[in-house]
């Protein structure tokens, strides 16, 4: 089973690092076609998408791929994935709060409820307008109050967009938290249970991300899985999502995917009217969201209190 | 008064002999000389807190946070935050009542000045302890020199606190160092290394014109400098809230009411510091009714001081009413903060504003009651801007156990919290069992020189 799983993920990863790279890799192999060094044929097609926002079907040969290396170094964290910005788009409209993408969340981070990295909570802006599901990651900012403010540089935003937490440099001061008008970062108060777990399930490398929930004493949040996202993944929180709410891209290449659609990113910014959480604070978020119209789902109230136990 | 009068009113002034200065200096080294049975209780007891602290905090940093310290996401500072601003405030006691007293030449001052010194080195020590047990890895604590960033508020905070810790500890230093020879020269029947210690600490002195003239210059110029030092600690202390972008702390106010709260805790603190010490070591004489009476008038304008930025820091925003602040306003002034809040409004604002206004209320008593009143209340304050805020985010707190959405602090907190007080009076007990804690050539000084507010005081 196991093993299935990372086959899948396996083409998951393929799928998407061909979709979201593809540009660049497409001209990479019209120049070698050009000049007449294309490799050998394997026979195996793939799909990549074009710069004008086409998918065409190449050759596996003409394409280069990623390295599968999960272990990225201590200067790697700090430096982002070259070539990168990352973004989200979240689709207000397609969020029935069925909490798939927190358990994913939490079983990639190895995190037990309550602490949640990506939260969902029940937004009502007004008492007259209609209330609506509202996830909620890191946004991580353009403009982030909370790297400002740390002391040792244990927190930083990176070439990529990611703004990251180094867990062998944090003190546990928790000014970033203080500072995070969102509330989007969470400390390791070693919660028993939480102890507990993490014996039972260490954390390797193959799973995890470089925001370790074991580190006790010290902040963590979502981390916008840069391992993934060096291999070409998608983070769990998005492909867990039965309804395909959450898409993760790439700014540079203009393209966002939930893993069963992508789409260009500034015509869907364009045509959806999309907007990012308190853009009056001068944040700047790399989250954007999509308003809750034309829903997908009737709003439903939960049915249930989550997290209650202590 | 014609300035002939006042001239007579000058040669009828009485200084004293050398008999009476020999009496001054036995009461004033008195304390120091000799520590009763009450005395070695009362430091025992401190002691006694001040390991229950220890003992509390070995247990914060061997079990798990989560059962022992009621801090969660949300409200991630505590009371460890709120006491450290509380133990900020404090040592700003050190600029009002010795360095603006002095400068301003309210001759009051001089048998103030060395409580108000010891008390600010010890406020501000105890401030540093605090932010150590509010931290998630103490064991990294040099990380902040190793990796320090200048933009952080905290690295600018460990700065000015160390330069006021320093320079604090150097102004006490400096006018204690004809004292240490009074010590050395006086005290009978000591342990050989207090007295070796007094002639070590004492560099020599003899008291000869130049040394005085030395001594002098170095305490003015160092009087100077503490102020904009006190000044500054304070008002980054106010920064390490004011630079986030929570509605509870996002206020241009935020410095200056910082600063101006301190002032009337550091009157409060005074007064009760001068109480305590009069009554248990039988300072009367030198810390009189007259230090009251003035005292009591500080304390009201300080009031009124910090009661004007309170109303610029509460009333406009709450006049506004902007959704960003109203979840944070309403909780402070109808929510569950509401009987904490007008309390201290009522207590710690309004109270000592309004009764000392009348003599009856700046005798020794009722001003020390009072003055016992505005520092709880001042340090309940802290907590009220530290704390409820943090429990009322932009976006709503759901999907959380009950422990996390209310913060009340667990015992090993308290009793860390208590340990740091005990901490602090007993550096100041210990202080003044050493060293005399009135400076006996301030006072001789303003009595030789016929200052007016200290012989003339009925």
């Amino acid at each position: 089973m196991k093993e299935e799983n990372e086959q899948n993920s396996r083409r998951k990863f393929l799928k998407f690092g061909l979709l979201a790279g593809g540009a660049t890799l497409t001209a990479l192999g019209l120049q070698q076609n050009i000049l007449g060094e294309a490799k050998a044929t394997t026979g195996e097609k793939v799909k990549v998408m074009t710069a004008d926002g086409k998918l065409v079907e190449v050759d596996s040969a003409l394409v280069n791929h990623h390295a599968a290396d999960t272990h990225l170094t201590q200067d790697q964290i700090r430096q982002g994935i070259e070539g990168r910005r990352f973004v989200m788009v979240i689709d207000l409209a397609r969020c029935a709060n069925e909490r798939k993408c927190i358990e994913g969340c939490q079983k990639m981070h190895n995190t037990l409820p309550p602490i949640e990295y990506i939260k969902v909570k029940r937004m009502q802006d007004a008492e007259l307008t209609a209330p609506y599901w509202f996830p909620q990651p890191c946004y991580h900012c353009d403009n982030p109050p909370c790297t400002k403010v740390c002391p040792v540089d244990a927190t930083f935003k990176r070439t990529d967009g990611i703004v990251a937490i180094d867990s062998d440099r944090c003190i546990g001061c928790k000014f970033c938290m203080a500072a995070c008008p969102y509330s989007a970062r969470s400390f390791n108060f070693g919660r028993p249970q939480q102890e507990a777990y993490d014996k039972k399930n260490p954390c390797d490398d193959d799973h995890c991300c470089t925001t370790k929930a074991s580190t006790v004493g010290t902040v963590s949040k979502c981390d916008f899985c840069p391992e993934h996202a060096a291999k070409g993944e998608l983070p769990k929180c998005v492909t867990e999502c039965p309804n395909g709410t959450i898409f993760f891209g790439d700014e540079n290449e203009d393209t966002v995917s939930n893993g069963e659609e992508t789409f260009r990113l500034s015509e869907l910014l364009k045509s959806r009217a999309a907007y990012r959480q308190f853009e009056e604070l001068g944040t700047k978020p790399r989250v954007y969201y999509l308003p809750p119209v034309e829903r997908q789902f009737p709003f439903e109230e939960a049915k249930e209190a989550h997290n209650r136990e202590e | 008064m014609s300035l002939n009068q006042i001239k007579s009113d000058k040669t009828t002034y009485e200084t004293f002999t050398q008999e009476e200065y020999m009496v001054m200096k036995d009461e004033l080294l008195r304390p120091v000389q000799r520590t009763g049975k009450w005395g070695k209780a009362w430091i025992a007891f401190l002691v006694v807190v001040c390991l229950a602290g220890l003992y509390a905090y070995y247990i914060q940093e061997t079990r798990s946070k989560y059962l022992t310290v009621s801090l969660r996401d949300y409200t991630m500072w505590g009371v460890y935050i709120s006491n450290f601003v509380f133990f900020v405030a404090l040592s700003l006691i050190g600029v009002l009542m010795s360095a603006v007293l002095k400068l301003t030449h309210f001759e009051w001052y001089r048998p103030l000045s060395r409580i108000a010194e010891v008390i600010a080195v010890a406020a501000i020590m105890l401030a540093g302890v605090s932010i150590v047990a509010a931290m998630g890895r103490p064991d990294r604590l040099h990380f902040l020199f190793l990796h320090g960033r200048i933009q952080s508020p905290i690295v600018w905070d460990i700065i000015v606190i160390i330069t006021y810790i320093t320079t604090s500890l150097i102004l006490l230093f400096i006018p204690l160092i004809p004292s240490l020879a009074t010590c050395k020269n006086h005290l009978h029947n000591k342990p050989k290394w207090q007295m070796k210690m007094y002639e070590w600490l004492s560099f020599g002195w003899e008291g000869t014109p130049e040394q005085w003239k030395i001594l002098k210059k170095s305490i003015r110029i160092l009087t100077v400098l503490v102020i904009p030092l006190g000044v500054s600690i304070h008002t980054v202390t106010a920064w390490l809230f004011a630079t986030t972008l929570r509605a509870e702390w996002d206020s241009t106010n935020f410095g200056a009411y910082f600063v101006s709260g301190a002032f009337l805790l550091g009157v409060a603190g005074m007064i009760v510091a001068v109480a305590i010490f009069r009554k248990a070591y039988k300072l009367e004489k030198y810390l009189t009714p007259m230090h009251f009476d003035k005292l009591g008038q500080a304390l009201v304008l300080m009031s009124f001081i910090y009661i004007y930025f309170n109303v610029n820091e509460y009333l406009v925003p709450a006049y506004k009413m902007s959704s960003l602040h109203a979840n944070h306003l309403l909780n402070l002034f109808t929510g569950d903060e509401a009987a904490v809040y007008w309390s201290v409004v009522f207590f710690g604002m309004f109270m000592p504003a309004i009764l000392p206004l009348f003599r009856s209320m700046r005798k020794p008593v009722p001003l020390t009651i009072i003055a016992v009143v505005v520092v709880i209340a001042a340090w309940f304050k802290r907590y009220l801007i530290v704390i409820p805020g943090l429990a009322h985010p932009y976006l709503p707190i759901q999907d959380v156990p009950e422990s996390w959405k209310h913060y009340s602090p667990s015992l090993v907190e308290m009793t860390i919290v208590a340990a740091t007080f005990a901490a602090m009076m007993l550096i100041v007990t210990l202080f003044s069992r050493f060293f005399p804690i009135i400076s006996v050539w301030e006072v001789a000084e303003g009595k030789l020189e016929g200052k007016d507010e200290i012989i003339n005081y009925k």
